[in-house]
Protein backbone atom coordinates (compact mmCIF):
# COMPACT_ATOMS: atom_id res chain seq x y z
CA UNK A 1 0.00 0.00 0.00
CA UNK A 2 1.60 3.48 -1.41
CA UNK A 3 -0.46 6.79 0.15
CA UNK A 4 1.84 9.38 -1.60
CA UNK A 5 1.10 13.01 -1.16
CA UNK A 6 1.87 15.64 -2.78
CA UNK A 7 4.18 18.39 -1.20
CA UNK A 8 5.54 21.77 -2.49
CA UNK A 9 9.20 22.33 -1.02
CA UNK A 10 11.05 25.43 -0.91
CA UNK A 11 14.34 24.41 -1.35
CA UNK A 12 17.54 26.83 -2.06
CA UNK A 13 14.73 29.55 -3.17
CA UNK A 14 13.53 27.15 -6.24
CA UNK A 15 9.76 25.92 -5.29
CA UNK A 16 9.89 22.28 -5.82
CA UNK A 17 6.67 19.67 -6.43
CA UNK A 18 6.75 16.16 -5.40
CA UNK A 19 4.93 12.84 -4.72
CA UNK A 20 5.73 11.22 -1.99
CA UNK A 21 5.27 8.87 0.47
CA UNK A 22 4.22 10.99 4.02
CA UNK A 23 7.16 8.64 5.88
CA UNK A 24 9.58 10.11 3.15
CA UNK A 25 12.47 12.26 5.49
CA UNK A 26 13.81 15.65 4.14
CA UNK A 27 16.79 13.71 3.68
CA UNK A 28 15.37 11.24 1.78
CA UNK A 29 13.34 13.71 -0.41
CA UNK A 30 16.33 15.76 -1.19
CA UNK A 31 18.66 12.82 -2.23
CA UNK A 32 16.72 10.49 -4.16
CA UNK A 33 13.34 12.42 -5.17
CA UNK A 34 15.41 15.50 -6.30
CA UNK A 35 18.77 14.37 -6.54
CA UNK A 36 19.96 17.09 -4.37
CA UNK A 37 23.26 14.41 -3.02
CA UNK A 38 24.92 16.98 -1.16
CA UNK A 39 23.46 16.59 2.16
CA UNK A 40 25.02 13.46 3.19
CA UNK A 41 23.24 10.31 5.05
CA UNK A 42 25.46 9.27 7.79
CA UNK A 43 23.76 7.49 10.68
CA UNK A 44 20.35 8.22 9.47
CA UNK A 45 19.21 8.57 13.13
CA UNK A 46 20.01 11.74 14.58
CA UNK A 47 23.55 10.65 15.83
CA UNK A 48 26.28 12.11 13.61
CA UNK A 49 24.96 15.60 11.85
CA UNK A 50 25.85 14.89 8.41
CA UNK A 51 22.58 15.21 6.73
CA UNK A 52 22.47 19.10 8.70
CA UNK A 53 20.31 21.44 6.37
CA UNK A 54 18.31 24.58 7.50
CA UNK A 55 14.76 25.14 7.80
CA UNK A 56 13.57 28.68 7.99
CA UNK A 57 17.50 29.59 8.94
CA UNK A 58 18.38 27.17 11.77
CA UNK A 59 19.98 24.01 11.85
CA UNK A 60 18.48 21.46 11.82
CA UNK A 61 19.05 17.47 10.93
CA UNK A 62 17.33 15.93 7.58
CA UNK A 63 17.23 12.53 8.52
CA UNK A 64 14.73 13.47 11.46
CA UNK A 65 12.64 15.72 9.60
CA UNK A 66 9.69 14.45 7.22
CA UNK A 67 9.34 16.37 4.05
CA UNK A 68 5.90 16.89 4.44
CA UNK A 69 6.43 18.27 8.06
CA UNK A 70 8.63 21.50 6.05
CA UNK A 71 6.22 21.78 3.77
CA UNK A 72 5.81 25.76 3.49
CA UNK A 73 9.16 26.60 5.10
CA UNK A 74 12.15 27.78 3.98
CA UNK A 75 15.06 24.90 3.19
CA UNK A 76 18.39 25.59 2.65
CA UNK A 77 21.03 22.75 1.60
CA UNK A 78 24.71 22.54 0.69
CA UNK A 79 24.12 23.25 -3.06
CA UNK A 80 22.20 26.89 -2.20
CA UNK A 81 25.15 28.64 0.04
CA UNK A 82 27.69 29.77 -2.42
CA UNK A 83 26.66 33.32 -4.29
CA UNK A 84 24.94 33.31 -7.59
CA UNK A 85 27.97 33.35 -9.36
CA UNK A 86 29.60 30.96 -8.44
CA UNK A 87 31.97 32.48 -5.43
CA UNK A 88 32.05 30.15 -2.59
CA UNK A 89 31.01 31.04 0.71
CA UNK A 90 33.67 32.05 3.23
CA UNK A 91 33.02 29.49 5.15
CA UNK A 92 33.31 26.55 2.25
CA UNK A 93 36.12 29.00 1.35
CA UNK A 94 37.38 28.65 4.76
CA UNK A 95 37.20 24.96 4.95
CA UNK A 96 39.00 24.92 2.01
CA UNK A 97 42.18 27.06 3.07
CA UNK A 98 42.45 25.10 6.16
CA UNK A 99 41.60 21.79 4.90
CA UNK A 100 39.13 21.47 7.05
CA UNK A 101 38.48 17.42 5.99
CA UNK A 102 39.55 14.58 4.70
CA UNK A 103 37.48 12.15 2.80
CA UNK A 104 34.97 14.70 2.74
CA UNK A 105 31.61 12.77 3.99
CA UNK A 106 30.82 15.14 6.65
CA UNK A 107 31.44 17.94 5.06
CA UNK A 108 28.92 19.72 3.96
CA UNK A 109 27.10 18.77 7.27
CA UNK A 110 29.90 20.80 8.92
CA UNK A 111 29.36 23.70 7.05
CA UNK A 112 26.02 23.86 7.21
CA UNK A 113 26.46 23.31 10.58
CA UNK A 114 29.31 25.81 10.48
CA UNK A 115 27.51 28.61 8.87
CA UNK A 116 24.76 28.52 11.23
CA UNK A 117 27.15 28.34 14.53
CA UNK A 118 28.89 31.71 13.30
CA UNK A 119 25.21 32.64 12.54
CA UNK A 120 23.97 32.05 16.28
CA UNK A 121 26.76 33.74 17.38
CA UNK A 122 28.46 30.73 19.03
CA UNK A 123 32.26 31.48 18.30
CA UNK A 124 33.86 33.46 20.89
CA UNK A 125 36.14 31.05 21.53
CA UNK A 126 37.36 27.59 20.72
CA UNK A 127 35.90 25.50 23.45
CA UNK A 128 32.54 27.18 22.48
CA UNK A 129 33.37 26.27 19.01
CA UNK A 130 33.77 23.06 19.97
CA UNK A 131 31.05 22.37 22.24
CA UNK A 132 28.44 24.26 19.42
CA UNK A 133 29.92 21.94 16.62
CA UNK A 134 29.62 18.90 18.65
CA UNK A 135 26.40 17.76 16.46
CA UNK A 136 28.75 17.18 13.79
CA UNK A 137 31.03 14.19 14.08
CA UNK A 138 33.94 13.33 11.97
CA UNK A 139 35.70 9.86 11.34
CA UNK A 140 38.78 11.27 9.74
CA UNK A 141 39.08 13.23 12.79
CA UNK A 142 39.62 17.11 10.81
CA UNK A 143 38.04 18.59 14.14
CA UNK A 144 40.99 20.78 14.93
CA UNK A 145 41.17 21.62 11.46
CA UNK A 146 37.78 22.03 11.44
CA UNK A 147 37.88 24.18 14.26
CA UNK A 148 40.50 26.65 12.84
CA UNK A 149 38.01 27.38 9.98
CA UNK A 150 35.02 27.94 11.90
CA UNK A 151 37.42 30.85 13.61
CA UNK A 152 38.26 32.49 10.66
CA UNK A 153 35.34 32.61 8.98
CA UNK A 154 33.37 34.07 12.18
CA UNK A 155 36.76 36.71 12.60
CA UNK A 156 35.78 37.43 9.20
CA UNK A 157 32.41 37.89 9.47
CA UNK A 158 32.64 40.40 12.53
CA UNK B 1 10.00 2.27 9.01
CA UNK B 2 6.63 1.59 8.88
CA UNK B 3 4.49 3.33 6.25
CA UNK B 4 1.78 5.61 8.19
CA UNK B 5 -0.91 8.41 7.09
CA UNK B 6 0.07 12.08 7.69
CA UNK B 7 -2.42 14.45 8.85
CA UNK B 8 -1.44 18.26 9.82
CA UNK B 9 -3.12 19.58 12.62
CA UNK B 10 -4.80 22.82 12.38
CA UNK B 11 -5.88 23.20 16.16
CA UNK B 12 -4.94 21.81 19.46
CA UNK B 13 -8.49 20.52 19.33
CA UNK B 14 -8.32 18.75 15.91
CA UNK B 15 -4.90 17.11 16.80
CA UNK B 16 -6.77 15.77 20.08
CA UNK B 17 -9.33 14.38 18.65
CA UNK B 18 -6.92 12.90 15.81
CA UNK B 19 -4.90 11.40 18.13
CA UNK B 20 -7.59 9.27 19.91
CA UNK B 21 -7.50 6.80 16.62
CA UNK B 22 -5.65 3.90 17.38
CA UNK B 23 -2.11 3.57 16.59
CA UNK B 24 -1.62 7.34 16.00
CA UNK B 25 0.56 9.72 17.81
CA UNK B 26 1.72 13.02 17.58
CA UNK B 27 4.71 14.50 15.96
CA UNK B 28 6.62 17.38 17.43
CA UNK B 29 10.36 17.82 16.56
CA UNK B 30 10.50 14.08 15.53
CA UNK B 31 13.38 13.65 17.13
CA UNK B 32 12.48 10.82 19.08
CA UNK B 33 9.37 9.76 17.22
CA UNK B 34 11.08 9.23 13.74
CA UNK B 35 14.41 7.75 15.07
CA UNK B 36 11.82 4.86 17.17
CA UNK B 37 10.21 4.55 13.73
CA UNK B 38 13.47 3.63 11.93
CA UNK B 39 14.35 1.40 14.97
CA UNK B 40 10.93 -0.65 14.98
CA UNK B 41 9.93 0.64 18.37
CA UNK B 42 7.30 3.22 16.95
CA UNK B 43 5.14 1.54 14.47
CA UNK B 44 2.34 4.36 14.05
CA UNK B 45 -0.36 4.20 11.76
CA UNK B 46 -1.07 8.12 11.86
CA UNK B 47 1.28 10.52 12.16
CA UNK B 48 -0.33 13.92 13.35
CA UNK B 49 1.72 16.84 12.47
CA UNK B 50 1.22 19.51 15.39
CA UNK B 51 4.29 21.66 14.35
CA UNK B 52 1.97 24.04 12.52
CA UNK B 53 -0.33 24.53 15.25
CA UNK B 54 0.32 28.63 15.98
CA UNK B 55 0.23 29.75 19.58
CA UNK B 56 1.91 27.07 21.37
CA UNK B 57 5.61 28.32 21.14
CA UNK B 58 5.43 31.17 23.34
CA UNK B 59 8.22 31.84 26.35
CA UNK B 60 7.03 34.19 28.95
CA UNK B 61 8.45 34.96 32.31
CA UNK B 62 6.86 37.34 35.15
CA UNK B 63 7.28 37.56 39.04
CA UNK B 64 4.88 34.33 39.31
CA UNK B 65 7.07 32.01 37.14
CA UNK B 66 8.03 30.75 33.67
CA UNK B 67 5.00 29.48 31.17
CA UNK B 68 5.84 27.43 28.01
CA UNK B 69 4.43 26.17 25.12
CA UNK B 70 5.01 22.64 24.20
CA UNK B 71 6.38 23.90 20.97
CA UNK B 72 9.03 26.20 22.26
CA UNK B 73 11.96 24.57 20.63
CA UNK B 74 14.87 23.81 23.53
CA UNK B 75 17.21 26.04 21.52
CA UNK B 76 14.51 28.81 22.21
CA UNK B 77 13.95 27.92 25.88
CA UNK B 78 17.75 27.22 26.60
CA UNK B 79 18.86 30.90 25.32
CA UNK B 80 16.06 32.75 26.46
CA UNK B 81 17.41 35.49 28.74
CA UNK B 82 14.69 35.44 31.75
CA UNK B 83 15.39 32.09 31.93
CA UNK B 84 18.80 32.00 32.20
CA UNK B 85 18.47 34.88 34.72
CA UNK B 86 15.60 32.96 36.62
CA UNK B 87 15.53 29.59 36.32
CA UNK B 88 19.35 28.77 35.59
CA UNK B 89 18.99 25.06 35.86
CA UNK B 90 16.14 24.96 32.88
CA UNK B 91 18.08 27.21 30.55
CA UNK B 92 21.79 24.69 31.98
CA UNK B 93 19.73 21.40 31.53
CA UNK B 94 19.01 22.12 28.03
CA UNK B 95 22.26 23.91 26.32
CA UNK B 96 24.02 20.80 27.99
CA UNK B 97 21.67 18.19 26.12
CA UNK B 98 22.26 16.94 22.65
CA UNK B 99 23.26 19.18 19.37
CA UNK B 100 22.56 22.62 18.65
CA UNK B 101 20.74 20.92 15.11
CA UNK B 102 18.95 18.68 17.63
CA UNK B 103 17.77 21.57 20.21
CA UNK B 104 16.61 23.60 17.49
CA UNK B 105 14.14 20.93 16.03
CA UNK B 106 13.32 19.16 19.33
CA UNK B 107 10.28 20.74 21.69
CA UNK B 108 9.90 21.28 25.32
CA UNK B 109 6.50 18.73 25.53
CA UNK B 110 7.93 15.99 23.08
CA UNK B 111 11.13 16.32 25.35
CA UNK B 112 10.04 15.29 28.35
CA UNK B 113 8.09 12.08 26.65
CA UNK B 114 11.46 11.05 25.32
CA UNK B 115 12.04 7.46 25.38
CA UNK B 116 14.67 5.24 26.87
CA UNK B 117 18.37 5.39 25.32
CA UNK B 118 18.23 1.57 26.42
CA UNK B 119 20.32 -0.53 23.61
CA UNK B 120 17.86 -3.52 23.85
CA UNK B 121 14.83 -1.77 23.96
CA UNK B 122 15.66 0.22 20.90
CA UNK B 123 16.63 -3.11 18.94
CA UNK B 124 13.56 -4.92 18.44
CA UNK B 125 14.55 -7.87 15.66
CA UNK B 126 17.67 -8.84 17.83
CA UNK B 127 16.26 -8.82 21.13
CA UNK B 128 12.78 -9.50 21.31
CA UNK B 129 12.38 -9.92 24.98
CA UNK B 130 11.55 -6.42 26.44
CA UNK B 131 8.91 -5.71 29.19
CA UNK B 132 8.77 -1.75 28.18
CA UNK B 133 7.50 -2.61 24.10
CA UNK B 134 6.18 -5.88 25.01
CA UNK B 135 4.93 -6.57 28.68
CA UNK B 136 5.61 -9.96 30.12
CA UNK B 137 8.43 -10.83 27.64
CA UNK B 138 11.38 -9.97 29.82
CA UNK B 139 14.12 -8.00 29.98
CA UNK B 140 17.27 -8.34 27.28
CA UNK B 141 19.21 -6.19 29.34
CA UNK B 142 19.54 -8.22 32.95
CA UNK B 143 22.41 -9.41 32.10
CA UNK B 144 23.75 -7.62 29.38
CA UNK B 145 25.69 -4.39 28.98
CA UNK B 146 24.11 -2.02 31.17
CA UNK B 147 26.84 0.68 31.95
CA UNK B 148 24.06 3.52 31.39
CA UNK B 149 21.28 1.69 32.74
CA UNK B 150 19.20 3.28 36.14
CA UNK B 151 19.59 1.91 39.78
CA UNK B 152 16.92 3.78 41.20
CA UNK B 153 13.40 2.87 41.21
CA UNK B 154 14.13 -0.26 39.23
CA UNK B 155 12.80 -4.20 39.14
CA UNK B 156 13.93 -6.78 37.37
CA UNK B 157 11.08 -6.15 35.52
CA UNK B 158 13.24 -3.07 33.46
CA UNK B 159 16.60 -1.80 34.75
CA UNK B 160 16.23 1.15 31.61
CA UNK B 161 16.88 4.60 32.69
CA UNK B 162 14.83 7.99 31.78
CA UNK B 163 17.36 10.07 29.91
CA UNK B 164 16.15 13.78 29.77
CA UNK B 165 17.90 16.45 31.33
CA UNK B 166 15.04 18.77 31.10
CA UNK B 167 12.83 16.79 33.77
CA UNK B 168 15.36 16.53 36.32
CA UNK B 169 15.27 20.04 36.52
CA UNK B 170 11.39 20.43 36.41
CA UNK B 171 11.28 17.77 38.99
CA UNK B 172 13.77 20.26 41.48
CA UNK B 173 11.45 23.31 40.44
CA UNK B 174 8.11 22.36 41.15
CA UNK B 175 7.11 23.07 37.41
CA UNK B 176 3.73 21.59 36.02
CA UNK B 177 2.35 19.98 32.98
CA UNK B 178 -0.60 21.97 31.92
CA UNK B 179 -2.57 19.17 29.75
CA UNK B 180 -5.41 21.25 29.19
CA UNK B 181 -8.13 19.61 31.21
CA UNK B 182 -5.98 18.96 34.18
CA UNK B 183 -2.43 20.03 35.44
CA UNK B 184 -0.06 17.78 36.56
CA UNK B 185 3.19 18.10 38.60
CA UNK B 186 6.07 17.17 36.88
CA UNK B 187 7.03 14.82 39.41
CA UNK B 188 3.30 13.07 39.13
CA UNK B 189 3.52 12.98 35.34
CA UNK B 190 5.80 10.63 35.06
CA UNK B 191 5.40 6.99 36.62
CA UNK B 192 8.32 4.71 38.60
CA UNK B 193 8.06 2.04 36.04
CA UNK B 194 9.33 -0.59 38.47
CA UNK B 195 6.39 -3.15 38.17
CA UNK B 196 4.64 -1.74 34.77
CA UNK B 197 7.23 -0.82 32.83
CA UNK B 198 5.48 0.42 29.65
CA UNK B 199 3.45 2.96 31.52
CA UNK B 200 5.83 5.91 31.37
CA UNK B 201 3.61 8.80 31.82
CA UNK B 202 0.35 10.06 33.25
CA UNK B 203 -0.92 10.99 29.84
CA UNK B 204 -4.02 9.32 28.24
CA UNK B 205 -5.09 8.84 24.81
CA UNK B 206 -6.05 12.21 23.13
CA UNK B 207 -4.62 14.36 25.69
CA UNK B 208 -1.80 16.77 24.72
CA UNK B 209 0.82 18.85 26.37
CA UNK B 210 -0.05 22.19 26.44
CA UNK B 211 3.19 23.40 27.80
CA UNK B 212 4.78 23.64 31.22
CA UNK B 213 5.10 26.20 34.10
CA UNK B 214 7.72 26.93 36.64
CA UNK B 215 6.84 28.71 39.83
CA UNK B 216 9.64 31.53 40.94
CA UNK B 217 11.57 30.61 44.11
CA UNK B 218 14.69 31.91 45.19
CA UNK B 219 16.57 28.63 44.98
CA UNK B 220 15.30 28.39 41.35
CA UNK B 221 17.28 31.55 40.78
CA UNK B 222 19.78 30.35 42.51
CA UNK B 223 20.13 27.19 40.55
CA UNK B 224 22.29 24.62 38.58
CA UNK B 225 22.42 21.24 36.25
CA UNK B 226 25.81 19.31 36.56
CA UNK B 227 25.97 16.65 34.34
CA UNK B 228 28.74 14.27 34.04
CA UNK B 229 29.16 11.99 31.00
CA UNK B 230 31.20 9.72 29.19
CA UNK B 231 32.42 12.30 26.54
CA UNK B 232 32.47 16.45 26.82
CA UNK B 233 29.52 17.34 24.60
CA UNK B 234 26.44 15.31 22.83
CA UNK B 235 26.16 12.97 24.92
CA UNK B 236 23.45 11.74 27.74
CA UNK B 237 24.05 11.79 31.33
CA UNK B 238 25.66 9.18 33.16
CA UNK B 239 24.49 11.34 36.10
CA UNK B 240 23.31 14.50 36.42
CA UNK B 241 21.76 16.84 39.45
CA UNK B 242 19.71 19.66 39.30
CA UNK B 243 19.88 21.53 42.30
CA UNK B 244 18.70 24.61 43.68
CA UNK B 245 19.45 26.67 47.40
CA UNK B 246 18.11 29.44 49.27
CA UNK B 247 20.17 30.75 52.42
CA UNK B 248 19.08 32.12 55.05
CA UNK B 249 19.98 35.92 55.83
CA UNK B 250 23.20 34.55 57.61
CA UNK B 251 24.26 33.48 53.99
CA UNK B 252 25.09 29.89 55.95
CA UNK B 253 22.13 27.84 57.05
CA UNK B 254 20.05 26.12 54.48
CA UNK B 255 16.72 27.33 54.54
CA UNK B 256 15.35 25.86 51.33
CA UNK B 257 17.28 23.17 49.09
CA UNK B 258 16.15 21.23 45.50
CA UNK B 259 17.80 18.01 44.43
CA UNK B 260 16.79 16.20 41.45
CA UNK B 261 18.95 13.01 39.56
CA UNK B 262 19.27 12.61 35.98
CA UNK B 263 20.69 9.28 34.08
CA UNK B 264 20.30 7.25 37.50
CA UNK B 265 16.59 6.67 37.89
CA UNK B 266 13.41 5.05 35.83
CA UNK B 267 12.30 8.96 35.94
CA UNK B 268 13.29 12.37 36.79
CA UNK B 269 14.45 11.83 40.20
CA UNK B 270 14.03 14.35 43.03
CA UNK B 271 15.54 13.51 46.14
CA UNK B 272 13.88 14.28 48.86
CA UNK B 273 15.58 12.69 51.71
CA UNK B 274 18.82 14.57 51.04
CA UNK B 275 16.51 17.57 51.36
CA UNK B 276 14.94 17.00 54.24
CA UNK B 277 18.48 16.40 55.71
CA UNK B 278 20.19 19.66 54.89
CA UNK B 279 17.17 22.16 55.59
CA UNK B 280 18.83 24.17 58.87
CA UNK B 281 22.47 22.75 58.05
CA UNK B 282 24.97 24.77 57.71
CA UNK B 283 26.42 24.46 54.16
CA UNK B 284 29.26 22.23 54.48
CA UNK B 285 31.00 19.90 52.21
CA UNK B 286 31.02 17.25 54.76
CA UNK B 287 27.66 17.99 55.37
CA UNK B 288 26.50 17.85 52.16
CA UNK B 289 28.29 15.16 50.88
CA UNK B 290 27.26 12.98 53.89
CA UNK B 291 23.42 13.95 52.93
CA UNK B 292 23.69 13.11 49.19
CA UNK B 293 24.43 9.68 50.10
CA UNK B 294 20.95 9.53 51.10
CA UNK B 295 19.18 9.64 47.37
CA UNK B 296 21.24 6.30 46.75
CA UNK B 297 18.75 4.66 49.40
CA UNK B 298 17.33 1.50 48.00
CA UNK B 299 19.31 1.78 44.89
CA UNK B 300 20.08 -1.25 43.08
CA UNK B 301 22.79 -2.43 40.71
CA UNK B 302 22.73 -5.17 38.57
CA UNK B 303 25.93 -5.11 36.90
CA UNK B 304 28.57 -2.77 35.14
CA UNK B 305 26.64 0.72 36.13
CA UNK B 306 27.65 0.23 39.77
CA UNK B 307 29.65 2.95 39.48
CA UNK B 308 26.66 5.33 39.65
CA UNK B 309 25.95 4.61 43.14
CA UNK B 310 29.49 6.01 43.51
CA UNK B 311 29.02 9.16 41.82
CA UNK B 312 25.26 10.41 41.75
CA UNK B 313 25.96 11.61 45.19
CA UNK B 314 29.22 13.15 44.39
CA UNK B 315 27.46 14.91 41.38
CA UNK B 316 25.36 16.20 43.76
CA UNK B 317 27.58 17.37 46.32
CA UNK B 318 29.38 19.39 43.58
CA UNK B 319 26.33 21.20 42.52
CA UNK B 320 25.15 22.22 45.76
CA UNK B 321 28.57 23.17 46.87
CA UNK B 322 28.59 25.29 43.45
CA UNK B 323 25.09 26.90 43.66
CA UNK B 324 26.53 27.76 47.71
CA UNK B 325 29.26 30.00 46.24
CA UNK B 326 31.42 27.05 47.51
CA UNK B 327 32.86 25.01 44.86
C1 LIG C 1 21.44 11.73 19.05
C2 LIG C 1 20.55 12.25 20.13
C3 LIG C 1 21.10 12.74 21.30
C4 LIG C 1 20.27 13.22 22.31
N1 LIG C 1 20.84 13.67 23.46
C5 LIG C 1 20.03 14.11 24.46
C6 LIG C 1 20.57 14.57 25.70
O1 LIG C 1 21.81 14.60 25.89
N2 LIG C 1 19.72 14.97 26.66
C7 LIG C 1 18.35 14.98 26.48
O2 LIG C 1 17.62 15.37 27.39
N3 LIG C 1 17.81 14.55 25.33
C8 LIG C 1 18.62 14.11 24.33
N4 LIG C 1 18.06 13.65 23.18
C9 LIG C 1 16.60 13.47 23.11
C10 LIG C 1 15.90 14.70 22.58
O3 LIG C 1 16.01 15.74 23.52
C11 LIG C 1 14.44 14.31 22.35
O4 LIG C 1 14.40 13.42 21.26
C12 LIG C 1 13.57 15.50 22.03
O5 LIG C 1 13.56 16.42 23.08
C13 LIG C 1 12.15 15.06 21.73
O6 LIG C 1 11.40 16.19 21.35
P1 LIG C 1 10.65 16.23 19.94
O7 LIG C 1 9.88 17.51 19.87
O8 LIG C 1 11.59 15.96 18.83
O9 LIG C 1 9.66 15.01 20.14
P2 LIG C 1 8.94 14.04 19.11
O10 LIG C 1 9.87 13.01 18.63
O11 LIG C 1 8.19 14.81 18.08
O12 LIG C 1 7.88 13.40 20.10
C14 LIG C 1 8.26 12.52 21.14
C15 LIG C 1 7.01 11.86 21.70
O13 LIG C 1 6.18 12.80 22.34
C16 LIG C 1 4.90 12.84 21.76
N5 LIG C 1 4.51 14.26 21.80
C17 LIG C 1 5.24 15.31 21.34
N6 LIG C 1 4.64 16.47 21.64
C18 LIG C 1 3.51 16.15 22.30
C19 LIG C 1 2.45 16.92 22.88
N7 LIG C 1 2.45 18.26 22.85
N8 LIG C 1 1.44 16.26 23.51
C20 LIG C 1 1.44 14.91 23.56
N9 LIG C 1 2.39 14.13 23.03
C21 LIG C 1 3.41 14.74 22.41
C22 LIG C 1 5.05 12.25 20.39
O14 LIG C 1 3.86 11.63 19.96
C23 LIG C 1 6.15 11.23 20.62
O15 LIG C 1 5.61 10.05 21.14
C24 LIG C 1 18.87 13.20 22.13
C25 LIG C 1 18.30 12.74 20.94
C26 LIG C 1 19.12 12.26 19.94
C27 LIG C 1 18.50 11.76 18.67
S1 LIG D 1 15.89 -2.52 30.66
FE1 LIG D 1 13.71 -2.12 30.24
S2 LIG D 1 13.78 -1.17 28.23
FE2 LIG D 1 15.75 -2.25 28.46
S3 LIG D 1 15.41 -4.36 27.68
FE3 LIG D 1 14.97 -4.42 29.87
S4 LIG D 1 12.73 -4.11 29.91
FE4 LIG D 1 13.40 -3.39 27.93
S1 LIG E 1 22.39 11.21 8.97
FE1 LIG E 1 21.23 12.65 10.10
S2 LIG E 1 22.40 12.85 11.91
FE2 LIG E 1 23.41 11.22 10.91
S1 LIG F 1 36.40 14.30 6.61
FE1 LIG F 1 35.99 12.16 6.65
S2 LIG F 1 34.36 12.06 8.07
FE2 LIG F 1 34.99 14.11 8.27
Amino acid sequence: MTRTIQLTLDINGHSHELDVEPRVTLLDALREHLLLTGTKKGCDQGQCGACTCHVDGKRVLSCLTLAAQVEGRQITTIEGIAAENGDLHPVQAAFLEHDAFQCGYCTPGQIMSAVACIKEGHTGSDEEIREYMSGNLCRCGAYNSVVAAVREAAEAAR
Amino acid sequence: MRDFSYFRATSAEDARQAALQASAVMLAGGTTLLDLAKCGVAEPEAVIDITHLSGLDGIAVNQEGAVIGTLAKMAAVADHPDIKAWFPAVSESLSLAASAQLRNMATIGGNLLQRTRCAYFRDPLTFPACNKRNPGSGCSALGGVIRNHAVLGVSEQCIASYPGDLAAALVALDAVVDLGQRQVPVDDFFLPYDHAPERETVLQPGEMILGISIPASVAARNSTYLKVRDRQSYEFAAASAAVGLELESDNRTIKDIRVALGGVASKPWRARAVEQALIGKALEEQTVARAARLAMDGAVSYGDNLYKIELAPRVITRAIMKVGGLA
